[in-house]
């Protein structure tokens, strides 16, 4: 019985001998189930081991197999070779970030802007331990809780062109996660973090394309989260006007 | 010794034009300056009716050109796009809760629609009556 298979394109770069990425194919068996993450570990194993990609779960939740498949940021594990085949496949690494190896990019500068949004719960006061919990009510957590959703695979940076653009922008990630403390009931940090939403590089740096909800593995809908903090920077602004701190 | 050499990749200048979704958001975008071009045709006519009838006149049998007519169908049709582009995109802006529910973004559309036809209309009667 002769098998189907799948031609499967893979940008490779090897920094320690190559000047620029190149394109390697890849001939797959295909089968319809197939993932294209265990396309590339077929690939992994039986055709070429010095191949490099990222992954862990293979279901969706741990955020690391991101790469543009036919130059849309998809994760690996949540694409399946079906929806290709009988067409060719191409994979590349995640747009708008560096190559590190193959499919592999520095993630750093998305670290680094999830971090600076305090994604942390600052509470009004604090609460002696004898005091008892935080409590909040299932409406209260609704409001926030897609934006918690999150599983930082850098898709929406990689859809983002104003993030291509200019990666002083801080992009469609972090500021959903800002939202989601800044809707939290037990949350009080909501002036520290309006510094960093006003800014140039906050939300005003977003020009509303909205590829990144589209793209989002999670439904996170960073677009949104974006403009609800465009209209809360807004009201910040003009009570500004009026009540100079 | 570190191996590290993270290759960073050009943005190509046609960038919006390798994918639909980019290429539709720069129509939607750019659609900016057909209406900025008309509402400076109308500012135009307010400038010369303050100048009285016959400068008024001239500027209305100037706008009968066929080049201005073209000019005025694609204002038209670029301003009709960016409603709705734009229509469907507000419930990403809108932040109504009603019984602990967010409203559907469904309603939250229809509502400008409504909103819209309500305007329309009052603007008809006033152009009219
Ligand atoms: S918002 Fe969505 S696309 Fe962006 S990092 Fe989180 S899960 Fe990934
Ligand atoms: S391997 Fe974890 S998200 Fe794909």
């Amino acid at each position: 019985m002769s098998e189907l298979m799948i031609e499967i394109d893979v940008l490779r770069y090897r920094p320690e001998m190559d000047e620029k990425p190149f394109t390697q194919m890849f001939e797959v068996p295909y089968t319809p189930d197939m993932s294209i993450l265990e396309a590339l570990q077929y690939i992994k194993d039986h055709l070429d081991s010095t191949i490099s990609f990222r992954w862990s779960c293979r279901m969706a939740i741990c955020g690391s197999c991101g790469m543009m498949v036919n130059g849309v940021p998809k994760l690996g594990c949540k694409a399946f070779l079906r929806d290709y085949y009988p067409k060719k496949v191409s994979l590349e690494p995640l747009a708008n970030f560096p190559i590190e190896r193959d499919l592999v990019v520095v993630m750093d500068d998305f670290i680094k802007k999830l971090e600076e949004v305090k994604p942390y719960i600052i509470p009004e006061k604090e609460k002696c331990l004898s005091e008892g919990t935080y409590q909040q009510t299932p409406e209260q957590m609704a409001k926030f809780k897609q934006f918690s959703m999150c599983i930082n695979c850098g898709l929406c940076y990689a859809a983002c062109p104003q993030y291509a653009l200019d990666n002083k922008f801080t992009g469609p990630a972090a500021l959903a996660l800002l939202a989601r403390y800044n809707r939290d009931s037990r949350d009080g940090g909501e002036a520290q973090r309006m510094k960093i939403v006003n800014q140039e590089e906050g939300v005003w740096g977003c020009t509303f394309v909205g590829y990144c909800s589209v793209v989002c593995p999670k439904d996170v809908d960073p677009a949104a989260a974006i403009q609800l903090l465009k209209v809360e920077s807004s009201k910040d602004y003009l009570i500004g006007m009026f009540k100079p701190e | 010794m570190t191996k590290r050499k993270p290759y960073k990749r050009e943005l190509p200048t046609d960038w919006w034009l390798k994918h639909a979704f980019y290429t539709k958001y720069m129509i939607r975008e750019g659609s900016s300056v057909l209406i900025t071009l008309y509402s400076l045709i109308l500012a135009w006519g307010v400038l010369r009716l303050s100048q009285g009838e016959a400068a008024f006149n001239g500027w209305l049998e100037a706008l009968q050109s066929p080049f201005s007519i073209f000019i005025h169908l694609l204002a038209l049709a670029l301003a009709l796009y960016h409603t709705i582009t734009w229509f469907s995109l507000a419930p990403k802006a809108v932040d109504l809760w009603l019984k602990g529910k967010r409203l559907e973004d469904k309603v939250i559309v229809a509502g400008h629609y409504g909103a819209f036809a309500v305007v329309t209309v009052f603007c008809l009667l006033i152009i009219t009556l």
